[in-house]
């Protein structure tokens, strides 16, 4: 395992900036933005998401090949997504 | 040379090596529960594009201070979980111990919190099963919406079930002194599959809770 110890006070920063990033999300869901209501709420996720990645996971200091392991994870969600929604989005009769 | 061994729990002193296959073996897991949600992600995302009024509207019967307050309560156990591997790691036992203990807490106050919810929502005949009554327009497309809900939001219970019963059994080994300095590679596994589940509730809360909130 890597021999990395990551200091207390990163992790209290990671957390305390993890509830804001909530506070944040439940706010900005009572401003009417239209589509950008979408947007905000899902770049909030990512960015807690790479929080929780890189700082409680510890990807941030882990070896380049754990960190392909963790991108193949991500890239295969992102073809999941990606490949079905060029079928749904592109109908034109409907479901 | 050095023999061969496979690497094993119970060994006090893991090559570098041997320990980040384990913890690549974690990974592939966990690649595999990204897919296994990932399909539900995609099936919300699919239904929410066809139907974004039912959809606002539906979410709205969902009591959103009990999802904020979990969420919380799971992000402070991401953080004693992070607390518990460090302490883990600087070899303090009780610490490590007392980390698990809270985290098992959290994971039971959200559980609990959880079930009050669910328990709220099927006297609302919201569930969606043969007393579905929804007082909205177009019910039967409300209906996907709730399906998607309970089926998320209970897969992800599971797994929060899974990972709680793992602390537990941990909890039991670092009691015993089984858990060192030299060899807490259990409680880092355990722990990444915690923030695992605490990545899918972060994504979870305000796509189901957070729409139509405007």
């Amino acid at each position: 395992m890597s021999s990395h110890i990551t200091p207390r006070r990163t992790y209290i920063f990671v957390y305390l900036a993890l509830l804001i990033l909530l506070g944040g999300t439940i706010g900005v869901a009572y401003v009417d933005l239209g589509i950008w209501n979408t947007v905000a709420a899902i770049t909030i996720a990512v960015v807690k998401a790479l929080l929780v990645v890189l700082f409680f996971m510890h990807v941030k200091y882990s070896s380049n090949l754990t960190r392909v392991y963790v991108l193949a994870g991500f890239l295969w969600l992102a073809l999941l997504i990606g490949l079905t929604l060029t079928d749904y989005l592109t109908r034109t009769s409907g479901f | 040379m050095a023999e061969a061994r496979a690497p094993t729990l119970d060994r006090p002193e893991l090559p570098e090596l041997d320990q980040e296959s384990i913890s690549l073996g974690m990974w592939i897991f966990l690649a595999s529960e990204v897919m296994f949600f990932g399909a539900l992600f995609a099936a919300y995302i699919i239904y929410r594009n066809a139907y974004p009024q039912v959809f606002a509207e539906a979410s709205r019967h969902l009591n959103v201070w009990i999802g904020g307050v979990n969420t919380g309560l799971l992000l402070t156990s991401s953080l004693t979980v992070a607390l518990a591997v460090n302490a883990a790691q600087l070899g303090k036992r009780k610490l490590l111990i007392a980390f698990l203990l809270l985290t098992i807490v959290l994971g039971l106050i959200f559980l609990g919190l959880k079930g009050l919810e669910y328990s709220q929502e099927f006297e609302e005949n919201l569930f969606p099963g043969r007393n579905f009554i929804y007082p909205g327009p177009e019910p039967e497309k409300a209906r996907l919406f709730f399906s998607l809900y309970f089926t998320m939001t209970g897969l992800h219970a599971l797994h929060m079930l899974a990972g709680l019963l793992t602390f537990s059994i941990i909890v039991l080994l670092a009691w015993r002194k089984k858990i060192t300095q030299e060899n807490y590679i259990s409680v880092e596994l355990a722990g990444l599959f915690w923030h695992f589940v605490d990545i899918v509730w972060i994504f979870l809360f305000p796509l189901l809770y957070l729409i139509g909130r405007t």
